[in-house]
């Protein structure tokens, strides 16, 4: 598959779905304007609205990617990113930067900075040099900050930003030994070290639909859009559509959001999206009994966890197909690491579409060694684990911790005689009354995926005695994974789940009640056009909504009056 | 920084802030190193799923202390080592969160469900705060887990401090390009650093009207953001200055890379090679401050070969009849306290002053729970080693008959010169030192 044709896929594919998303961004400018009675003043508006994202790991590496090329290294341990309401998404909204996640982003900075100015570089990235009409490449040093600074702030630098990027660089080489290339890369060190690098910073414009009301400028669309859908900085086009105000009209912004999400790096977005909803940055630390599980190695996990992404882009990107059949799809991304553990020959060491014949017993991603294996133990299966992620991560449904004082002792014991079964074991739990009131709500789909053990690998049997994988989820009935698949797929709490996450995805942030009106909206579209997440996608991005300020909880007169330190 | 508790959430005023616009070049700081007596140490050390009370307990109060099974291994140190025992965690109404709020409450004064939630910062950072900024590092936060995540280290909810998870990455951070041997006969200040902490140092418009604008959630994060870089100015300040000598310090060879692992065996392998690391950092005068997690509260260690893994065993083994426990647990719970006796060896076998790193330090020990089998948050297992300068007993066991385990921490705050009076919220919080175990 070629990036190419990928891109001539898409486009045909939005010439039909333009329409309707141009005739939801209408229904959505009404509504919004509706609403606009009861927003309050801007300063109210920022209180609730987090204006700072820091970026995800893998947003800064492609940051740096796209501005400097792929071959600059970054090298380096991140401070690990958090997860608040189920996403990274939203943990970066929350999150600052700790002191030894800060010296690890100066010394990125540079290791980045001295790469871009390096012999092998210089060239093409800085550009220019020290030149008889520009003795000490004073002037040429300007013309790269300003250059560069317009790609890593995402926005054109302010006069005093300029102003001590110079200073650094005076400094620099003033104490460094006059080199033009070590004070250029000092300086850029400063940049790159900036907060207005790390973090997405936010701003707002007076909304020009909807009078005393504020809205994101444009600069701050053109990256919020590009880290939603390419999981990466705006590119040069983008920038000028800010520059030019046209991100500010309904069809320079359309115009934007077709170009990017015709782009094959849309598929980076939608991977990007994909891993933060199932949760994939957890397989980094999954390890597996080598004595128990030979066959999974090391490198399994990374290339499980690409299995299911490649999955994922094939079906509803490269093919626009039905979200829900990712639950049944026997379409699979192979390899020759995967293979074994699927127990099917595959020889060729790259990527390549396999399809599961109707037989067999994998259909769908649950049946894919990523979720299997990561929701078990190092040596052995988990039916709640399972239970739990297909709860918590497709259904939107939390499950509380268990109760302190719980005895597990019986129900997990896998040396009694008379336990032989995980399901025999988890029985138990159902027993009790107040095991059951949560375990009821996993057992039953952690239970139909038994017939895969601890790495993922198909089994008939647990010492011995053969699987049960029977279940029900809410009045339907199912034997095994496949029908399990099935279940889910026809389930509506999936896919409402999806767009709820997806929306949170989008605003990096949790919902509120402001958001109900949008989440009814864009649930019912997704439903009627036929569950196409990249539709979904550009439905949220074009909606004003997306870009409106929220605006606080008007306050009750009388603590309004108490905060103002008004008497009586 | 001033904090205070509104409606029950945490406020932060952004005074760092402020700070942060003063042109300091840290001088003062790096005068308050050497010069005489030893500095005084405060690390934690952490393992995960607790102990059986019955094979951990010590039945005799006072020094001399039995060493029952669990603890049997602790006999090498036991000079070194106090126990406190029976200490108990006020839930204050709220749920026993399993292997959070005991974990919660022992670190921050006041129980919460999850670490999101909590609403002081944990002891090792207000410790830090207090005396860790005349160090190049003002905390070392360390865990041979291969997981940065594995740290109970929290400026507040959402700012977890990240453990460096290799003995290779902790060698590259303490002894790598940025060290300097305090007893190198030369030193020539590094015109890099100067420049370093120049660049940082910058302020610009667009910063301020930004700080102007934003809202309060997110200019405590902002707030946050230049604290941690005023803390690498500092930093990079004292790499500015001939290091005062450390007659201790010996610059370790650089360490062969073990993989981090899950087997008990392993992971005890790559713990001892960085508790060596780490009193060499510390005689070398790097930090003040650490925190070395063994293994994470739901421990997830495991003997490779076996489906079940150290936590999996506390709910799921069976009390063997005839020996009256759970076996594999004992085993796991007894290999736990070899570890920390191997930490309490390494930092006991550097020679400092008259005596060794050992006796400068106060190291805090404890779990998550006591009994993992019902997740018991009463009796949680917690011990101190070191002397701490000669500012507390070692070598005794302490029954708390049943106290708030907020005495502990009060007491540890005070000893390392913390000025507070009084220590946790609500319920929980107590002005009474534990007075036994101060020298």
């Amino acid at each position: 598959m070629t990036g190419d044709r990928v891109n001539r896929q898409i486009k045909l594919k939005w010439l039909v779905a333009g329409l309707s998303a141009a005739v939801f961004a209408w229904a959505s400018v009404n509504a919004a304007q509706r609403g606009s009675e009861n927003t309050t003043p801007a300063a109210d508006a920022a209180a609730v609205t987090p204006q700072l994202f820091r970026l995800t790991e893998a947003q800064y590496r492609a940051s740096i990617a796209d501005i400097f090329g792929a071959d600059i290294r970054v090298a380096g341990r991140f401070e690990p990113d958090l997860r608040v309401d189920g996403l990274l998404a939203v943990g970066g909204s929350t999150i600052s930067v700790t002191r030894g996640g800060f010296e690890q982003y100066e010394a990125i900075a540079r290791t980045i900075a001295d790469q871009v100015t390096d012999p092998a570089h210089r060239g093409t990235l800085v550009g220019c040099g020290p030149s008889a009409v520009d003795p000490d490449g004073r002037a040429c040093a300007k013309t790269f900050f300003e250059r560069v600074g317009l790609r890593l702030y995402r926005r054109p630098l302010g006069p005093s930003e300029i102003a001590l990027a110079m200073k650094n660089w005076d400094d620099a080489r003033q104490q460094l030994g006059g080199d033009f290339y070590v004070a250029t890369s000092a300086a850029l060190s400063g940049l790159l070290s900036g907060m207005e690098f790390i973090f997405r910073i936010e701003n707002t414009t007076a909304d020009p639909a909807r009078p005393g009301a504020r809205t994101l400028d444009a600069w701050s669309r053109a990256s919020r859009i590009s880290y939603l859908l390419w999981n990466s900085t705006p590119d040069e086009e983008l920038l000028a559509a800010a520059k030019s105000g046209a991100l500010m009209t309904d069809a320079g912004l359309a115009a934007q959001v077709d170009r990017l999400m015709a782009s094959p790096r849309f598929i980076n977005g939608a991977r990007a999206f994909f891993d933060d909803y199932l949760r994939f940055d957890d397989l980094n630390t999954v390890s597996k009994d080598g004595t128990i599980y030979p066959r999974y190695r090391a490198a399994v996990t990374g290339d499980a966890r690409e299995q299911t992404l490649r999955t994922i882009v094939d079906l509803l990107i490269v093919k626009r197909g039905d979200f829900r059949d990712l639950l049944t799809t026997r379409q699979v991304a192979m390899n020759g690491m995967l293979s074994p553990l699927y127990k099917i020959p595959v020889d060729q060491k790259g990527w390549a579409m396999h399809e599961f014949g109707p037989n067999e017993p994998r259909a769908g991603i649950l049946t894919q060694i990523a979720f299997l294996a990561g929701h078990s133990h190092p040596g052995r299966s988990s039916a709640t684990l399972r239970g739990k992620a297909i709860r918590e991560i497709l259904m939107c449904d939390p499950i509380p911790a268990p109760p302190a004082n719980v005895n597990f002792t019986v129900v997990q014991d896998v040396n009694n005689p008379k336990l032989l079964t995980a399901r025999a074991r988890v029985q138990a739990h159902l027993d009790d009354e107040e095991c059951a009131s949560c375990h009821k709500r996993m057992d039953p789909m952690g239970l139909a995926l038994e017939n895969y053990d601890g790495a993922g690998q198909y089994r008939t049997s647990e010492n011995g005695v053969p699987i049960d994988a029977t279940g029900e989820l809410d009045g339907v009935k199912f034997d095994g994974a496949v029908q399990l698949g099935q279940a889910l797929r026809n389930n509506p709490k999936v896919s409402a789940c999806l767009v709820e996450t997806a929306l949170r995805y989008s605003f990096g942030r949790r919902l509120t009640a402001m958001d109900d009106g949008m989440l009814a909206r864009l649930k019912t579209q997704f439903s009627t056009d036929g569950y196409h997440v990249p539709d979904l996608i550009r439905a949220i991005v074009l909606s004003p909504t997306y870009y409106a300020v929220t605006p606080a909880v008007k306050r009750p007169r009388r603590l309004a009056q108490l905060a103002a330190g008004a008497k009586g | 920084m001033l904090r205070g508790v509104m409606r029950g959430g945490a406020v932060v005023l952004a005074l760092p802030f402020l700070d942060y616009f003063l042109d300091t070049n840290g001088t003062a700081i790096a005068a308050s190193l050497g010069g005489g007596r030893m500095p005084v140490r405060f690390g934690t050390w952490f393992w995960g799923c607790g102990m059986i009370p019955g094979r951990w307990n010590p039945t005799k109060a006072g020094s001399a202390y039995d060493l029952p099974a669990q603890l049997a291994p602790l006999k090498p140190v036991q000079q070194h080592v106090s126990i406190l025992s029976n200490f108990a965690v006020p839930l204050e109404g709220q749920a026993n969160s399993p292997h959070y709020s005991g974990n919660i409450a022992i670190r921050t004064g006041s129980a919460a469900e999850g670490w999101q939630k909590i609403a002081a910062p944990t002891l090792d950072v207000i410790i830090s705060d207090a005396i860790g900024s005349g160090s190049v590092f003002r905390s070392l936060d360390l865990s041979p887990s291969g997981n940065p995540r594995t740290s109970y280290s929290y400026r507040n909810g959402s700012s977890q401090n990240a453990a460096i998870p290799t003995p290779l990455e902790m060698y590259q951070k303490i002894f790598g390009t940025d060290f300097h041997d305090p007893n190198a006969a030369a030193f020539t200040p590094d015109p890099h650093y100067m420049v370093r902490k120049s660049i940082l140092s910058g302020v610009t418009d667009e910063r301020r009207k930004l700080m102007q604008r934003i809202g309060a959630a997110d200019r405590a994060r902002v707030d946050q953001y230049f604290t941690s870089v005023r803390e690498i100015e500092q930093k990079l300040a004292l790499q500015l200055e001939k290091p005062p000598p450390a007659e201790a310090c010996r610059v370790p060879a650089k360490p062969q890379e073990i993989a981090a692992s899950t087997d008990i065996t392993q992971r005890e392998a790559g713990h001892k090679v960085m508790a060596d690391m780490l009193a060499m950092a510390l005689a070398c005068n790097q930090t003040k401050v650490f925190n070395m997690t063994f293994s994470e509260a739901l421990a997830e260690l495991r003997s490779d070969g076996s489906t079940t893994g150290y936590h999996q065993s506390t709910h799921e083994e069976l009390t063997d009849r005839t020996l009256g426990y759970q076996p594999t647990v004992d085993k796991f719970a007894t290999q736990c306290m070899g570890a920390w006796a191997d930490f309490v060896t390494s930092m006991a076998a550097v020679k400092e002053g008259d005596g060794t790193l050992l006796d400068n330090m106060l190291v805090f020990a404890h779990s998550d729970v006591s009994f993992a089998k019902n997740h018991d948050p009463n009796g949680i297992p917690m011990m101190t080693a070191g002397r701490a300068g000669g500012k507390i007993k070692a070598g005794i066991h302490i029954n708390g008959n049943g106290d708030s385990v907020t005495r502990v921490g009060l007491t540890l705050q005070q000893v390392m010169g913390v000025p507070a009076d009084a220590w946790g919220a609500a319920g929980s919080r107590t002005n009474r030192t534990l007075t036994e175990l101060l020298a």
